[in-house]
């Protein structure tokens, strides 16, 4: 049987893959690159592309990622998976959304919400055990 | 005493609102088990990034990453980390009390603070209270994205590497168990050292392209995924916070409904004795 070693994709937000894999085949940010038991520990970013894991018994299994970083370790291999799509200037547009936002809150402080309902209700609940204290007396 | 029919009613609306909280106890349980299990999901990543961070700040000393230094405070940045909806206990306002209570300090030494809000109760709140609130997100919801926090964080890392401020603080809540969560105040600026093992070892990866970019990129997704799990984690807090206040709310409404009752039938019975009396009463004069 052929060598194996064990291989993580993990992200921000779960876990992707974990298992024996025979090779693993990911776009680095200066090549493809092919990983087989036995590597030299490495580091490096990932650019988006297609990652091909070669399972335990020669199946083999192809992931996307958008973007991150690989690290391997002895008999380990770790992808760091980005989740969202990373470019400069996407993230300097969500800084700009994060700064506008900051002030429409200033704006709209009234503004209601959905749960208005909900607290309307718990004000007659309220209301209703002032009523029944009085009730009492 | 009140007419029957008026207490009637009283406890039908009562009753009303009782299965109104009941729902949504049941609601935030399901949603508290999903939160939960976010929350765990992330660990192995922000866990397996911190190692190799600190494997790589140890391996090439002269590069040193001002995230490291210490400068320094003149200016500090807080991101608060609150919810979107009420109706879950004291959650909020403890985080609130907890950053200002810690912010008095720097206050007091006349060192001014940026704020970064995410969730709409801080929003309102630091915008109230005063703040320089600088960069806001809301509306994240039960599921939240890393993409969510990619902004407001990159706010905030500018300033920090523009030397606009000198330290950056997350507040939120940390999960204990279903009923207990703990308002925490941690830095994530400058990072403070780990006495994790995994940065003690010595063998060094080959790097590629080089250790510099690579520690550039690590550390932003770094910090980004701090910021990400505490959202996870006050998520997990706040759907456990409001099952634990609906279902105190449902209890209070089910001892209302009771004392109700039996108020009701009191009245009832008072009624009846009243005609009987009354008949009798009557028959006596004929």
């Amino acid at each position: 049987m052929a060598m194996t070693m064990h291989c993580d994709i993990v992200s921000a937000e779960k876990s992707i893959f974990s298992g024996l894999v025979e090779m693993v085949v990911a776009a680095g940010s200066l090549g493809d690159l092919g990983i087989a038991p036995g590597h030299a520990p490495l580091l490096t970013a990932l650019i988006p592309g297609p990652v091909k894991l070669v399972l335990q018994g020669g199946e083999e299994e192809i992931f996307y990622v958008s973007g991150g970083f690989l690290e391997v370790q002895r008999g380990v291999v770790t992808l760091l998976s980005d989740t969202a799509l990373r470019a400069d200037d996407l993230d300097e547009a969500a800084a700009q959304q994060a700064m506008e936002d900051a002030e429409k809150a200033i704006v709209n402080q009234g503004a209601e919400f959905d749960y208005s309902i909900a607290a309307a209700q718990l004000a007659e609940a309220a209301a209703q055990l002032r009523a029944l204290r009085k009730l009492r007396k | 005493m009140a007419g029957g029919k008026e207490i009637r009613t009283k406890i039908s609306s009562i009753k009303s609102t009782q299965s109104l909280t009941g729902a949504m106890e049941m609601v935030a349980a399901s949603k508290m088990r999903k939160a939960q299990e976010r929350m765990i999901l992330g660990k192995p990543y922000a866990h397996r990034i911190r190692s190799v961070i600190g494997h790589i700040a140890n391996a090439t000393p002269e590069y040193r990453h001002t995230y490291f230094d210490t400068r320094d405070v003149k200016r500090v940045g807080y991101i608060i980390v609150s919810s979107d909806r009420g109706l879950c206990g004291g959650l909020n306002i403890n985080v609130f009390k907890a950053a200002v209570s810690s912010m008095k300090e720097f206050n007091d030494s006349g060192v001014e603070i940026d704020f970064c809000v995410i969730g709409k109760k801080a929003a309102r709140f630091f915008n109230n209270y005063g703040g320089n609130v600088v960069a806001a997100v809301d509306s994240i919801g039960d599921a939240p994205k890393v993409a969510d926090v990619i902004g407001s964080v990159r706010v905030m890392l500018e300033k920090f590497d523009n030397n606009e401020i000198d330290q950056l603080m997350i507040v939120s809540n940390t999960f204990i168990n279903t009923m207990t969560q703990q308002p925490t105040i941690e830095q994530l600026l400058p990072l403070l050292p780990s006495e994790d093992e995994d940065m003690q070892h010595h063998w060094d990866y080959l790097y590629e392209p080089d250790a510099k970019e690579l520690l550039d990129g690590l550390l932003l997704r770094y910090i980004e995924s701090q910021v990400f799990q505490a959202v996870v984690e006050n998520n997990a807090c706040e759907q456990a916070a409001r099952m634990v206040a609906m279902k105190s709310a449902t209890d209070n409404a089910g001892d209302i409904i009771e004392d109700l009752e039996l108020i009701y039938n009191k009245a009832r019975q008072a009624a009846i004795t009243q005609e009987l009396s009354e008949i009798a009463g009557g028959a006596a004069a004929v």
